[in-house]
Formats: C-alpha cells, structure tokens, sequence
C-alpha cells in the first residue's frame, strides 16, 4: 500500500467517524418519533442514505400518513442516482461488485472518491469510505436507537426539537447560491401555509414544486454549465 | 405487516433502485441540464420545508413553542460552524430548558 492510499485510507475512516454522529442522532430520533428499534437498525443497513432516513422518521413523527413519508425520502434520494452516474466511470464495476457498489453510494463516498487525483486512488476512496460509514453509521444507530428507547417521554429532554436541527444541519451546506436559498425561502413558506389545508405529510411534498417550478425554465444565457453539485 | 414497515420496505427497496439506476441508466438520460437541476433544487426544497414543518407544525395547526428556541439555537450554532451533534444535542437542550421554565 502506497503513502498515497493510506492517506485516503485515513481520510475516508474520518469521514466514517465523523458522519457516525449522525447516525446517533438518527437512531435516537427514530426511537423518540415512535420507531422501533429494529425499525431504526432496518432503515440504516437497508436504506443507508441519512436524508432519506430522517425524512421519513420526521414526517411520521408528526403525524404524517407513513405513505407521505416513503415518498420524501424516496424524493431525497434521487440525487443518489445521480452520484452512481458519476461514480460508474470511474469505478468500472461489474457484476456483484456494482450491487455492492450501488448501495455503498451516498453524499459521502462519492465526494472523497471524485475528489481524488487519480482512478486508483478514487477506487479506494470510495470503498473505503462507503465501508467505513456503514459501520460507522450502523453502530452508531443502534446506539442511539437503544439509549433512547430507555426514556419514557422523550419530549422532556426536547427531542422534537432536535429533528428541526437535524433537518437544517443537513440542509445548511446547500443554502451557498441566492437560488437554493430563494427555493428553501419559498419551500418553507409554502409547507407552513399549506400545513393547516392539507393531511400532515402533503405539504412536505407539495413544497418539492418549488423546486420544480424554479429548475423547469431553461436559462436564458445560452451557453451554461449545469451547476456543480454540492456533496458536502 | 404494519403500515411502517411497508413504508420502510418501500423505502429500502426503491432507494436502491435509485442508487443502482446511475450505474445501469444511459448517462444522456440524467445528463439533461433539467434534470440535474431538479435534483439540486428537489432536496433543498425537501429539507426546507421539513425543518419548517417540524419546528412550527402540530398536526393540522402552526404553534410557537419551545422548539422555536430550539431552532434558534441551531441557526446561531450553524453560523459558527458547531458540528452536527453540538447543533442537534444543544437545539434540544434549548428546548427542554425553555419547557423547564415554562413550566
């Protein structure tokens, strides 16, 4: 092993760390919105995608239908697919190796793997830091999970609070463009006038159409680069 | 089998058809600038209104309660770059010392 690759080594062990927090968050928050804790340790080895996850935790928890739930996470993680089409030329996976690779594809192992110099040193990004945030992230759920399963009222020490701060840490990254902040602006807005008309969990979704309704138009100047991604 | 873990199972299993779809669809299909549009603007949009929804929502109704604190809290910690677990744990803690005070 090359300098080179323990250094990504190291870095993508970082990462696995560093985003297991959020994994304790999860599982904790999973268990106080009225999950289990095998429902928590389910979401986090099988759908593994933080968002999508929290999503549905945070929808249900407020009195959604579990059906409008399925569907923000299931919006959330479309942009994985969008990773895996930047990820397959680079790791040229084929057969098992591109099943395990696809579910291995998140916010995280996609970004230490592109921001590699070379293909190499991306392959290893990317397995390493999609394996270690697995772990990582699975421990850390069922951590969480079983700590607050022990509460009885998990809103005496402000739990439904921490499920807003935990949707807005993870948006917070995005809002750099006036365009994002104009979207969550009128995302926001939309959601809470919609809430009293609608069932709880609609107007999560009705407030996607803001996004659409913004990315629809073609620019105007003729010659754009599509924007770059943010994977942080 | 209940209806959240219908919902789980619908989640895990087209999250993965998601995930897989950028490894299997032609790249011209989600190349489009639309299309890659969307899906920078979708989540954005997504988030933001979960974090309104969570803090103000109560069922059908709109409340200013303690998770309000809570949510100031995690702007001023975001604002000085506090990691991921300071914002959430302290957002919370915010939240039950308001509800201590209340009463």
């Amino acid at each position: 092993m090359t300098d080179e690759h323990r250094s990504v080594r190291t870095q993508s062990w970082g990462v696995g760390v560093a985003v297991g927090t959020y994994g304790l968050g999860f599982g904790a928050l999973a268990v106080a919105n009225g999950f289990s804790v095998a429902q928590a340790m389910t979401l986090s080895i099988f759908v593994f995608t933080g968002a999508s996850q929290f999503a549905l935790v945070g929808v249900v928890g407020a009195g959604g239908a579990a059906a409008s739930g399925a569907a923000a996470a299931l919006a959330l993680g479309s942009r994985n697919a969008f990773y895996g089409l930047r990820l397959a030329p680079l790791l040229q996976v084929r057969g098992w190796r591109r099943l395990l690779a696809a579910q291995l594809t998140i916010d995280e192992s996609t970004a230490v793997a592109i921001s590699q110099p070379n293909q190499q040193l991306a392959r290893t990004g990317f397995w390493t830091t999609g394996t270690a945030v697995f772990i990582c992230w699975n421990i850390a759920t069922v951590t969480g999970a079983l700590a607050v399963d022990q509460i009885s009222d998990p809103k005496v020490i402000g739990l439904d609070a921490a499920v807003g701060a935990a949707f807005l840490a993870l948006l917070w990254p995005q809002l750099t463009t006036g365009t994002t902040r104009a979207v969550a602006a009128g995302a926001a807005a939309l959601a809470l006038v919609l809430t009293p008309l609608l069932p709880p969990g609609i107007p999560v979704l009705a407030a996607a159409a803001v996004a659409l309704l913004i990315a629809w138009p073609e620019p105007r100047r003729a010659p754009q680069q599509p924007p770059e991604r943010s994977l942080e | 089998m209940s209806e959240l873990w219908w919902a789980i199972a619908a989640v895990a299993v087209g999250g993965y058809a998601l995930k897989a779809s950028g490894y299997f669809v032609p790249q011209r299909v989600l190349e489009r600038p639309r299309v890659t549009r969307i899906a920078l603007l979708t989540p954005v949009a997504l988030l933001a209104a979960l974090t309104a929804v969570q803090v103000f929502g109560a069922g059908q109704g709109l409340v200013l309660d303690a998770r309000a604190a809570g949510l100031a809290f995690a702007v001023v910690a975001l604002l000085l770059r506090a990691p991921f677990l300071v914002v959430v744990v302290g957002a919370a803690a915010v939240a039950a010392l308001v509800r201590l005070i209340a009463g």
